[in-house]
């Protein structure tokens, strides 16, 4: 794995910040995970900056996927599915077997690749997820809902029929509604899980264009085998083949002068 | 290449036009039930059916005492069966969906579904009317309630099931406790299942005869303790049709159009219920 010296960055990437502006919001440190006894992450070692947008890129079925479900812990869900190693999340071991998972869900929000708006009224859609964390007035309630929905660039779509279902709303809408959900219980990070593979053009570039918007306040960590995507709404790239990481650097970088074959050839379209 | 084609196209006609014919067969004999029961028990149908008591032979009379009798023994076993069959499906689908003891909960739950009635009738006899030293309206809910149980345990684990995993993922990924989750996300979107499946128990059960034969009994006259034997349509039914009397076999007659038209008017009015809401 190639990890450029962040010390310098500046030399690779002018336009991106300085070293000094970065933080680790998460350190990923040899982590392996397995699905039963096939070993599906080889030792990952990567860092996740805060309030950046961090893109998970490489083929099908290279772990990239499984590294961010790892970091929610979504896989506890299920058997015969462990990590070993660790993920410190501001110092905190996330894979710690005493670590209370729904808190670390509230922090570490996730979006999904099909949107998934639970089968309830838009105003609920959002205010459930609020109502577990804070006993709030209705009418602070209410401005919740709406802040939220305004950072989603959905308010405007929806102000009028709160009380319909958010099943009736289309993909694109739908998309939206789940990131406005996931901000409005206010978490550190934001997973997105290919969130715009079921969306059209115009839906895309929307929450591309809400992706950065929200980088400034949020860790982000997208999923995504759109290249154009990941060279859109990122600041740094990590590149994942076979289930290692191959290659992580700043995003203009590593799709300008990639440091490992593997990763030229996959971003010039020869594999993948 | 055309010879290909055409063979494939007349394979086609056949298997829609066998798929058809198997339809008809099997909806027309549905029709004719119905029809028949309409012919023979739409005449009787009068107010004096919905206010006076099963007469004697030969007498006038309605059939009051069953109707009551009837609601009231598929109410409570209604209310016993159905939070422990929506519990028992939520365990086998939500908790315990790779556990072993699943397994077994699941096999011997297909088993009590597939019993004969009668056998549970016996089984409570066994169990309640025995001991009790008589019959009563409590051990013939309850021989309907173990009935409903295993109806409503397949159909909540089948409707859970259907409940897309990332929309599960989804509740969790908010941070949302298991209960949560199950309570607000997945019986919402399983709902309309869940409630054709308590439909689908309580049609199997109002038309039951053999289990409450052995737990209820029956009873002539006007009765709403459920400690003491209490009438129902279905064994009323079975009583007067076998009767050589005209007037208990049309009585009878009504009594069978009046479950159907029942359950049918339930069932038609769940599934409105299930679309409104749907729809808002």
């Amino acid at each position: 794995m190639k990890i450029e010296p962040l010390a310098t960055p500046a030399a690779s990437n002018a336009s991106t910040a300085n070293a000094a502006d970065l933080e680790e919001k998460v350190s990923i440190r040899n982590l392996k995970f397995f699905y039963g006894s096939n070993e599906a992450l080889k030792s990952i070692n990567l860092p996740l900056y805060k309030n950046k947008a961090t893109a998970f890129i490489g083929p099908s079925g290279c772990g990239k996927s499984t590294l961010l479900r790892v970091l929610n812990r979504m896989y506890a869900l299920y058997p015969n599915q462990h990590a070993t190693g660790e993920v410190m999340l501001d110092g905190e071991n996330i894979l710690s077997p005493k670590l209370d998972l729904n808190l670390l869900r509230s922090r570490i929000g996730m979006v999904f690749q099909k949107p998934t708006p639970f089968p309830m009224s838009i105003y609920e859609n959002i205010a459930f997820g609020v109502r577990l964390y804070e006993s709030l007035p209705r009418s602070e309630l209410d401005g919740r809902v709406e802040q939220a929905l305004r950072r989603a660039a959905l308010w405007n779509e929806v102000q009028d029929k709160l009380s319909s279902n958010g099943q009736s709303l289309s993909g694109g809408q739908q998309q939206r509604l789940c990131i406005a959900r996931t901000i409005a219980v206010r978490p550190e990070v934001i997973l997105l899980d290919e969130p715009c593979s079921a969306l059209d053009p115009i839906s895309t570039a929307k929450i591309e264009e809400l992706i950065s918007e929200l980088e400034s306040d949020y860790t982000i960590v997208i999923v995504t085998h759109n290249m154009q995507q990941a060279a859109r709404v990122s600041e740094f790239t990590a590149f994942m083949y076979l289930g290692e990481l191959v290659e992580f650097g700043h995003t203009d970088r590593l799709f300008t002068s990639p440091r490992d074959r593997r990763t030229e050839e996959y971003i010039t379209g020869r594999f993948g | 290449m055309a010879n290909l084609y055409a063979a494939r196209r007349r394979r086609n006609v056949i298997a829609t036009g066998l798929s058809i014919g198997a339809t008809l067969f099997g909806l027309g004999w549905l029709v004719l039930i119905l029809g028949v029961l309409l012919w023979k028990g739409f005449s009787g149908l009068s107010l004096q059916v919905f206010t006076e008591m099963t007469p004697p032979p030969g007498a006038d009379g309605g059939l009051l005492n069953p109707i009551i009798g009837s609601l009231i023994m598929t109410v409570l076993a209604v209310l016993i069966g159905t939070p422990i069959g929506i519990l028992a499906g939520t365990y086998l689908a939500e908790y315990g969906r790779h556990d072993k003891l699943s397994s077994v909960v699941r096999f011997i739950n297909d088993i009590l579904l597939s019993a004969p009635s009668i056998v549970i009738g016996l089984f409570v006899y066994e169990i309640m009317v025995f001991p009790m030293g008589h019959f009563s309206g409590f051990a013939g809910a309850v021989s309907l309630a173990l009935i409903v149980i295993p109806v409503v345990v397949r159909t909540t684990e089948d409707m859970l099931t259907l409940v897309d995993n990332p929309l599960r993922e989804a509740a969790f990924a908010l941070g949302l406790p298991r209960a949560y989750v199950i309570r607000h996300v997945c019986y919402r979107a399983a709902r309309a299942g869940m409630l054709t499946g308590v439909l689908l128990s309580v049609a199997r059960i109002s038309g039951e005869t053999a289990p409450l034969l052995f737990t209820a009994l029956n009873n002539q006259f006007w009765s709403l303790n459920l400690n003491a034997p209490i009438a129902s349509l279905p064994t009323v039914i079975f009583q007067f049709a076998l009767s050589p009397y005209e007037d208990w076999q049309k009585l009878a007659w009504t009594g069978a159009l009046i479950i159907t038209l029942a359950v049918l008017a339930l069932s038609v009015g769940a599934r409105m219920l299930v679309a409104q809401r749907k729809q808002s």
